[in-house]
């Protein structure tokens, strides 16, 4: 079916921005994807799944600028041991990047990577985003897979002694980034990746991870206080038997971040995890997008969002369990809340159910609320003044996701970074 | 201590005058007890007095140590030294009751301009005040009140009180729900504190709390004012005879 004019119109303009990197083993995947997003066009506002989100600043031609933000405190993850990959406005920092190489693992960069037309990222870079296509587009992924510039190809033979940590500064107020990086672990192999900072101006990221039986991934990310800067992401993730994959992202303030997070659990007894904490005041809009199917017996889902918002921030949550005929012994879980700080403040959510197995164990909720004016009393009584005490609570709220986080030192930076978010914010 | 004086509150939302002119004192170093049937005003009093929302004082005064305590937030309230033991305590899902006793005894002893404890004497400190109140290192890692039986959460109030040693501790049915040996440690908590420089209001509907926590001073309650003052002997009378008499007497 042909697609609307302005909807052609307005990818066409996107594509004509942009230049599709030639040669090497990703150019058919790349030639795959640009027709992909020709035929899909780029989300308008027109779109159902764009419903609550506004992507025209994720698809004009020219990124909005955003200023950049004079950050007052240290980078997250700075104490935790980990093989640190810059990349600037999205472009690789080999500087400031430390060696490339660790034990178990083989990293290379996808804009170096060998030329020849064989390689392992092949079976899955645009693979798992097509995949990912169905039964709902996502054109910005496929975007992503034609004209990333540059990401990082990770295999895991064998567990790395530290974690894999993706750094991403934005020094320019007009850069519009797009990478895209790929990671396989082996059976029985481990790995932690971590991802921090805003990145650029407009901020088009995509991951594919692939999972092989009895694999690991956990993933903690902490998207950028930037205040005006964009963001769309995506993460695609196949599982294999018995794999367990564990993401958590805190996302502080950003005008405009769309996570989405697509899991397909294809092996029995996998496990797959996606938490966010968001914390949001003002003009902030934060969606996250998962969908997640299973398609194997005896795996487990949880979906754990939490977003404070206050001063007319808007928070959006659509999640869904698909669970395919066959995948008996399904537990999935998602919950997705918000603390409303004030009255301006919006939640909207649009969690989903699809069922076609009769053994499972499916559960949903989703709840917007204030502060729960008796326990704040009961913390003023015993002396904790109510900027504190609303602070606790709004900690209290946020622990059901940070829980997530496996590693107690992470989930300790997550903790501390969210606390002296929330002191900056206090309600003068 | 404890002054108050022609106390007159109203509910904020609504015209209803609860409170109709509270008279009390309570000195230093004595223990006042308050009776009286269900919906009198009890609890109200000693919300109004701790600064709940919900409530407008339309008339009269009351002060800690002269302190105009109806001017202060709740906060400083506590920090003045005020400790109200709720009659129903909070759950308070996500926060850790240790966690929650650090950050208040350390936030008072900031607005009093006193040193914050350190991690390990407030470990010390909680471990020995709390195993006098039979409470495990479990329910001290617990989410505050959450999942507490009736009398685990009323002995974590008063766990609070001994940690927080405020100078005026009101208690508000705290012997309601208990059973004869939580009655027993509860008020063996309360009597530990008993001292000169502290003064108690013990809200309760029976005797048998009495029977441990000896007042020096009893005041029957009804109707929103202090009906009847006297000594032990009052709550007697009221055990065996109910209010009716009291009421008959004072109408
Ligand atoms: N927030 C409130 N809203 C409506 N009525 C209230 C409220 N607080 C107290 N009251 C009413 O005030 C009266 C006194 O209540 P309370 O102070 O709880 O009495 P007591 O503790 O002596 O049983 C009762 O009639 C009660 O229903
Ligand atoms: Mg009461």
């Amino acid at each position: 079916m042909a697609l609307p004019q302005l909807k052609q119109d307005a990818t066409e303009a996107r594509l004509s921005a942009l230049s599709l990197p030639e040669g090497g083993w990703s150019s058919a995947a790349r030639a795959d994807a640009l027709a992909r997003v020709r035929a899909m066009g780029l989300p308008s506002r027109r779109d159902e799944y764009w419903k609550y989100t506004r992507p025209d600043t994720l698809v004009d031609a020219d990124a909005p600028k955003a200023a950049l933000f004079d950050a007052q405190e240290e980078p997250i993850f700075g104490e935790i041991d980990r093989l640190k990959i810059v990349f600037v406005d999205g472009v690789f920092d080999a500087a400031a990047s430390d060696d490339l190489s660790l034990d178990g693992i083989e990293i290379e960069r996808l804009a170096t990577s060998a030329a020849s037309d064989i390689h392992w990222a092949k079976d899955i870079y645009g693979v798992l985003e097509a995949k990912g296509q169905d039964p709902v587009e996502r054109p910005l992924a496929a975007l992503n897979t034609a004209f990333a510039t540059d990401g990082i190809l990770v295999h895991v033979k064998q567990t790395p002694s530290k974690p894999i940590s993706l750094i991403y500064i934005h020094s320019d107020e007009g850069s519009d980034a797009i990478l895209h990086h790929v990671i396989k672990v082996d059976s029985g192999a481990s790995v932690t990746v971590l991802e921090n900072g805003p990145a650029a101006a407009r901020f088009n990221k995509c991951m594919e991870i692939d999972l092989a039986d009895n694999a690991t991934l956990h993933h903690v990310r902490a998207q950028g206080r930037d205040h005006e800067r964009r963001a769309a992401t995506h993460m695609f993730a196949r599982l294999g038997t018995e794999s367990v994959f564990k993401s958590f992202t805190l996302t502080a303030n950003g005008v405009l971040t769309r996570n989405e997070v697509v899991i397909e659990l294809t092996g029995d007894d996998a496990v797959a995890h996606v938490a966010g904490a968001c914390v949001g005041d003002g003009d902030f809009h934060h969606d996250d997008t998962v969908f997640v199917t299973h398609d194997a017996v005896n795996c487990e889902s949880r979906q754990v969002f939490k977003k404070v918002l206050r001063n007319g921030a808007t928070g959006v949550f659509q999640g869904k369990i698909l669970v395919k005929e066959g995948a008996q012994k399904t537990d999935g879980y998602q919950i997705s809340q918000s603390l409303l700080l004030d009255d301006d403040s919006q939640f909207l959510a649009k969690p989903e159910l699809e069922i076609y197995a009769d053994d499972v164990a499916c559960s949903h909720g989703s709840t917007s609320g204030a502060i729960d004016e008796e326990a704040l009393f009961y913390l003023r009584s015993r002396g904790v003044p109510e900027s504190d005490a609303t602070d606790l609570l709004t900690l209290a709220f946020l622990a059901e996701a940070v829980e997530e986080i496996e590693d107690e030192a992470l989930a300790e930076e997550i903790v501390s970074r969210l606390s002296e978010w929330l002191v900056r914010h206090r309600r003068s | 201590m404890l002054e108050i004086n022609n106390l007159h509150v109203k509910l904020e939302e609504e015209d209803k005058q609860i409170l109709k002119g509270v008279n009390l004192t309570v000195e230093a170093g004595k223990v006042h007890a308050i009776m009286g049937p269900n919906g009198s005003g009890k609890s109200t009093l000693s919300y109004v007095l701790s600064g709940r929302d919900g409530y407008e004082v339309t008339d009269g005064s009351a002060t800690l140590d002269g302190e105009d305590l109806l001017e202060l937030e709740p906060e400083e309230r506590a920090a003045a030294g005020l400790f109200l033991a709720f009659q129903y305590p909070v759950e308070i899902p996500g926060v850790g009751n240790m966690t929650f006793l650090r950050t208040a005894v350390n936030a008072q002893r900031k607005a009093r301009g006193e040193e914050e404890i350190s991690a390990a004497d407030f470990l010390k400190l909680i471990r020995e005040r709390a195993k006098a109140l039979k409470i495990d290192a479990d329910m001290l890692k617990r989410p505050v009140n959450v999942g507490f039986s009736g009398g685990e959460k009323k002995r974590n109030e008063i766990l609070q009180m001994a940690m927080l040693e405020p100078k005026m501790c009101i208690l508000d049915e705290t012997d309601s729900g208990l059973d004869v040996d939580a009655m027993k440690l509860v008020s063996d908590g309360v009597n530990a504190l008993r001292d000169e420089g502290r003064g108690f209001l013990v809200i309760t509907h029976y005797q048998r709390l009495l029977d441990h926590i000896k007042p020096d001073v009893v005041h029957i309650m009804a109707n929103g004012r202090i009906v009847k003052s006297g000594g032990p002997e009052l709550a007697l009378e009221v055990e065996h005879n109910g209010y009716a008499d009291i009421l008959a007497e004072v109408a």
